[in-house]
């Protein structure tokens, strides 16, 4: 189970408001996140993985305290063990897809799988300028899976998929997913994508 | 022709620009980070040798470390160390004057990459010293490039601030620029054209050479 309790304050177009949220996720669920642009969707995201902080609140993840401002604790990113799949991608301009996979694990069975799963086997030389924007979205997808995350925030992940892919992709990444045990947030500005794959929902206003 | 000021100046620029990569890079990362006050003061103290006369920054390091009294002083009498006057003296400012054209450009470099390449290495678990190594420093390789060849070739060029700390002793601190002076001084020309000459071919062939690798990296297939 993760219990995030926070409040944090988002510069907006019309001045100031305040993101609060108080929501449990169940341990291996998979969560989508939809909401209007500017909602606060993907700053949900990087609070969870402590990229950026809440004003004040707690995240409890599995009986582990990651951010507390009462009892002044802040996990940092490293140690959250969380995989981020990032909305722009940011994949590493000096790495190969293989390189991207190996910079987090030395466990070449998990990274073989994980290049079938994005079906980048025959483009493992190749950096990120070198691949369509589907191949790059599919490889911030594998490198964000190379630890094994116990917790998965995933910011409009599938954007760049033709249907076929994605479909293809989806099935397979839950079939994973589920024998990791991964919890899983999914951003998406589609209300409808996603349906009938997700476990729970949470709308952004 | 006596080619001793050629290759002492050529040791001292190789000298100070390895220094510089040891100091400056690290320096320009951590500069790059967060914008504290603190940080601000500490970038115009090294930004001031773009716009100070070097004859004033001579001047300081001059009082600074003079063996007769104060920090100079205490080099001396404790370590044997004595920057004025000496070759490592001339490294000293050398590496001070030069210092802005090392992290400035890698600083700037660093500041442009996107803050989700760092964030995405620390979400694998890498610390922001490995995600420096691996994931920024490769990914400013030109701007890097430059600010080496920038650092040499301007350590090429120093004269104020080596002359004020160094002097003019043959084999030891008369670098190129001090002998082009010197031999208009004496009124020998041809020997102030030929130090003038390889001092502005060696210069200009750096800059052509980061100008064309910047040039091919921009087009290569290999990226």
């Amino acid at each position: 189970m993760i219990s995030i309790a926070i409040e944090k304050k988002l510069k907006a177009y019309h001045g100031q408001q305040v993101l609060r949220i108080d929501k449990q996720f169940i341990t291996g669920s998979i969560t989508k996140i939809y909401g209007p642009s500017g909602s606060g969707k993907t700053t949900f995201l990087k609070l969870i993985a402590g990229l950026i902080n809440p004003e004040k609140g707690t995240i409890i993840a599995d009986g582990v305290t990651w951010f507390d401002t009462a009892a002044k604790v802040n996990l940092v990113t490293q140690k959250r063990n969380v995989g981020f799949v990032f909305q722009q991608y940011a994949l590493f301009p000096n790495m190969t897809v293989r390189q991207h996979l190996e910079y987090a694990t030395t466990d070449a069975q998990w990274i073989k799988r994980l290049l079938l799963l994005g079906k980048l086997e025959t483009l493992q030389t190749h950096k990120p300028e070198y691949l369509s924007g589907g191949q790059q979205q599919r490889l911030a997808i594998l490198r964000a899976m190379t630890t094994k995350p116990k917790l998965l925030l995933m910011d409009e992940p599938f954007s760049a998929l033709d249907p076929k892919m994605k479909t293809e992709l989806i099935a397979e990444l839950k079939i994973i997913l589920q024998e990791l045990g991964t919890t899983t947030l999914i951003v998406s500005h589609n209300p409808y994508e996603l349906d009938g794959w997700v476990d729970d929902e949470m709308v952004f206003e | 022709m006596d080619l001793s000021p050629i290759w002492l100046t050529l040791k001292l620029a190789g000298i100070t620009t390895a220094l510089l990569l040891f100091i400056g890079v690290p320096f320009a990362w951590w500069l790059s980070r967060g914008t504290s006050f603190f940080k601000i003061i500490i970038e115009a103290i090294i930004t001031m040798p773009l716009v100070l006369p070097p004859s004033v920054l001579g001047f300081y390091l001059l009082l600074a470390f003079s063996p007769q009294h104060g920090l100079g002083k205490w080099l001396h009498d404790s370590f044997d160390v004595q920057f004025v006057f000496s070759f490592q003296g001339l490294i000293l400012a050398s590496v001070i004057y030069s210092m802005p054209f090392m992290v400035g450009p890698v600083k700037s470099a660093l500041q442009q990459l996107p803050a989700a390449l760092s964030e995405a290495s620390y979400t694998l678990g890498k610390t922001p010293w490995q995600t420096f190594k691996s994931v920024l420093l490769p990914n400013i390789k030109p701007s890097l490039l430059t600010a080496i060849v920038l650092t040499f070739a301007h350590t090429l060029g120093e004269f104020g601030v080596v002359l004020m700390i160094g002097g003019n002793i043959p084999g030891v601190t008369r670098v190129a620029s001090i002998a082009v002076y010197d031999s208009v001084e004496k009124m020998d020309y041809a020997a102030a054209n030929n130090y003038s000459l390889i001092l502005f071919s060696i210069t200009f062939v750096l800059v052509i050479a980061v100008f064309v690798f910047n040039r091919y990296r921009a087009k290569s297939p290999l990226g």
